[in-house]
């Protein structure tokens, strides 16, 4: 019902600010007045390792990549929380949609180290066939959608896919991962508002870790973070600690009750740090101090519920430094193998652009054979693949 | 005369005229105390302070929106987009706003001031989305113009050009070239014109055209060919458009062959549109197809990166056919 006011009534939402919801203090002790969520042993183990080998994975690629192993590579570091605590709240068959550093999702649901390195070097097992950068990961398997760099693309196409899954009854909902950076483009708008109107089972985290390659928060946007957004668009939202496992966990676990029971969308914003630089070509020095990332570093979400599985007896320093080890020894062993293994054939190039290879694509393909035949020095990858003494004229088309 | 390489002497560009310039505003992702993710905007916020080059939001169709809007105040922006990869959520204000501004008001309003300066291009292991070379998705849509500097003098040259030109200007950046390229750039302030191909090498035999980074390796494979006794005449476009359809043309008279070289796919590329033309302006003295080397019709791959891309070895075996046809 309209109520009228007859004096002028401005509002700026300083009116509303939105708490944060945390259940582990950095000592990992529950908060007074905090109930732990019901997540038991297995899981909540399940949940910690590959928070770690998350870790350790980003410590070791990073370190390939300064040798020049590797042309590029993104770290998760600082967020394992935020990204393993929403995945282990969903069923493993929900669908998840994410941005680019949430390589804990698909750890814990059971990416190989194998399969990490194979897309990390682009090698001819690689599912997305050496065609983007590493960490562009993807499964269908484990219901993970390729990473596509364009930021924010990913947010509506979330709606899309949790609507389809509305339709189908299937129970599953979408979650889908974005920076605050990427909520300043317009699909994040679009998605939220589409979400709302047609009521649909989607789950829209933002992980807010401070920054965008160099740009702060405070010039990302005026308000009081991402969270109030979705009042404009009548949605649930909560705003949670992103370096605490537990809170993300029961966060999601009761946004997904509301997306799949209610078919209705809903916002988390984990509160978190990018401790790593941004990606390996960038250097955060020029743009914040060592101070600032201190006080983060002492807030590690790792640290915090490891004390909280050791109090419960569920976890153990042996079993914290044998893990380390063979996952150290583990990625290592793949790097090597995975690197070492030949790039995606030649014909690679000219598939999946459509279902059918179209005779102009086959026309192109050939010429580059020939061509390749003829300076095979030149094009060592490509040559790989081609047998040289094959006469030209076996392709199917003649000199052009 | 200082050497610079091209990311310093699209700063010094930028530098001279926003010093000249009070209207002269930078903006863009990371533009700010960063200075780009390139650092093409180095300093600048530190010399003309926050309100003249800054940080925008994460969103293109915002900067650019913003951008037509101040440009249509009087004010004159320089946005930057990260990557042309990353332009195409502006497209709908580039194509539908930028360029139409002035003719759907029957200039009552125009965005002339606009300049959109945006890296494109591949061979920097980038794959897919950091690779994209989107010059022709702009070529055609009149009203705007679009440029594409090969090495640092140019890029200084026609940066300044494009920021005082009446009409908002896309400027295309090869980014491979950012530091490779370097080269004698005046200190002081100098234009180069817009709409004019640059001859860089005269030659009888045949016409080889490209503009940006393919410069390079149209110079290569040039260089291979005169080994072989061919003489090759070399034109770089450097804007596409408007294009300089008559030096082309005259040349193509000259050497009776051309050969158009660009790192997008083939289909619907720029090479099509300059091809078609100075097959209608030359016919009857053209003694060999035109034929273009180009990337293939696909998205751009990363670990076969220097298979897809039209390199010297495809351009010069280009040449030979085109010779012996
Ligand atoms: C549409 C688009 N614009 C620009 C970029 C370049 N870019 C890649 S990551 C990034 C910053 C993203 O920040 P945020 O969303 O906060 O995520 P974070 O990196 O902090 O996890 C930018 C600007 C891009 N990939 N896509």
């Amino acid at each position: 019902m309209t109520q009228y006011v007859h004096q002028p009534l401005f509002l700026t939402g300083d009116e509303f600010t939105i708490d944060t919801f945390s259940l582990l203090d950095p000592e990992g002790e529950l908060y007074e007045g905090a109930s732990e969520p019901a997540l038991e042993r297995d899981h909540a183990r399940r949940l910690y390792q590959a928070m770690l080998a998350t870790r350790i994975l980003d410590e070791r690629m990073l370190a390939a990549q300064r040798q020049g192993r590797l042309s590029f590579y993104m770290q998760c570091t600082g967020e394992e929380a935020a990204v393993v605590g929403a995945t282990a709240a969903l069923n493993d068959a929900d669908m998840i949609m994410a941005q680019y550093r949430e390589q804990g999702a698909l750890m814990y649901r059971g990416f190989s180290i194998d399969e990490f390195m194979n897309q990390l070097f682009g090698n001819e097992l690689d599912y997305g066939k050496g065609r983007q950068m590493p960490i562009h990961y993807g499964s269908r398997k484990l219901h993970y959608m390729t990473i596509s760099s364009p930021l924010a693309t990913q947010i509506p196409q979330a709606t899309g896919y949790a609507y389809g899954q509305k339709l189908a009854g299937d129970g599953h909902c979408t979650l889908t991962f974005f920076g605050e950076g990427a909520a300043s483009e317009g699909d994040f708008h679009a998605a939220l508002n589409m979400a709302s109107v047609h009521q649909v089972p989607v789950i829209f985290f933002c992980r807010n870790n401070g920054y965008a390659i160099s740009t702060p928060s405070t010039e990302q946007f005026a308000a009081d973070g991402i969270a109030p957004r979705a009042f404009g668009y009548h949605m649930h939202v909560i705003r949670v600690d992103g370096n605490d496992a537990l809170a993300v966990f029961e966060a999601t676990t009761q946004a997904r009750k509301i997306a799949v029971e209610k078919n209705q969308p809903v916002l988390i914003e984990a509160m978190s740090y990018r401790l790593a630089a941004h990606s390996s070509s960038d250097d955060p020095s020029g743009y914040r101090s060592k101070e600032e990332e201190e006080i983060w570093r002492a807030k590690d979400p790792l640290l915090r519920l490891q004390k909280w599985l050791v109090k419960k007896g569920w976890w153990s320093e042996e079993e914290e430094a044998a893990q380390q080890e063979s996952l150290r020894r583990e990625v290592l062993d793949t790097l090597k193998r995975a690197e070492k293994r030949p790039p995606p054939p030649l014909d690679s190039l000219i598939s999946d652009v459509y279902a059918d290879v179209t005779p102009a694509l086959q026309r192109q393909l050939d010429q580059l054979k020939r061509h390749i035949r003829r300076y095979p020095d030149a094009y060592p990858k490509g040559a790989k693949s081609l047998d040289l003494d094959v006469d030209t004229a076996t392709d199917s088309q003649g000199d052009a | 005369m200082p050497t610079m390489n091209m990311l310093q002497a699209i700063n010094n560009a930028l530098d001279i005229a926003m010093a000249e310039d009070e209207k002269v505003i930078c903006f863009g992702e990371d533009v700010g105390v960063f200075g780009g993710v390139f650092r093409a905007t180095s300093h600048l916020q530190e010399k003309y302070g926050k309100a003249r080059c800054f940080n925008t939001p994460l969103v293109e169709q915002g900067i650019i929106g913003f951008a037509n809007g101040l440009a249509a105040q009087g004010s004159v922006p320089v946005a930057e987009i990260q990557f042309a990869d990353y332009i195409f959520p502006a497209f709908d204000q580039i194509v539908n706003e930028t360029a139409k501004f002035r003719y759907r008001s029957g200039d009552l309003f125009n965005v002339g001031g606009l300049t959109i300066r945006t890296p494109y291009g591949g061979g920097i292991s980038g794959g897919l989305y950091h690779s994209q070379s989107p010059e022709a998705y702009f070529t055609h849509t009149p009203g705007l113009k679009v440029v594409v500097p090969r090495n640092p003098y140019q890029a200084k040259g026609l940066l300044l050009a494009a920021i005082r030109d009446p009409d908002p200007v896309l400027f295309l950046e090869p980014k491979r070239l950012y530091r490779a390229a370097v080269g004698d750039v005046p200190e002081e302030d100098y234009q180069l014109p817009i709409g004019e191909a640059e001859i860089v090498k005269e030659g009888s035999d045949i016409t080889l055209v490209g503009w940006g980074a393919q410069m390079e390796v149209i110079g290569k494979a040039a260089e291979l060919a005169e080994e072989q006794g061919i003489s090759c005449e070399v034109i770089d476009l450097r804007s596409l458009l408007p294009w300089d359809e008559d030096t082309v043309a005259e040349s193509v008279l000259k050497t009776g062959r051309l050969i158009v070289s660009h790192e997008a796919p083939l289909t619907g590329g720029f090479a099509g549109e300059i091809a078609a033309t100075i097959q209608e302006r030359c016919f009857l003295y053209l003694e060999s197809p035109i034929s273009r080397v180009t990337g293939l019709d696909t998205p751009f791959p990363l670990v076969l990166e220097k298979e897809y891309l039209p390199d010297h070895l495809k351009i010069f075996e280009a040449i030979r056919e085109s010779v012996n046809f």
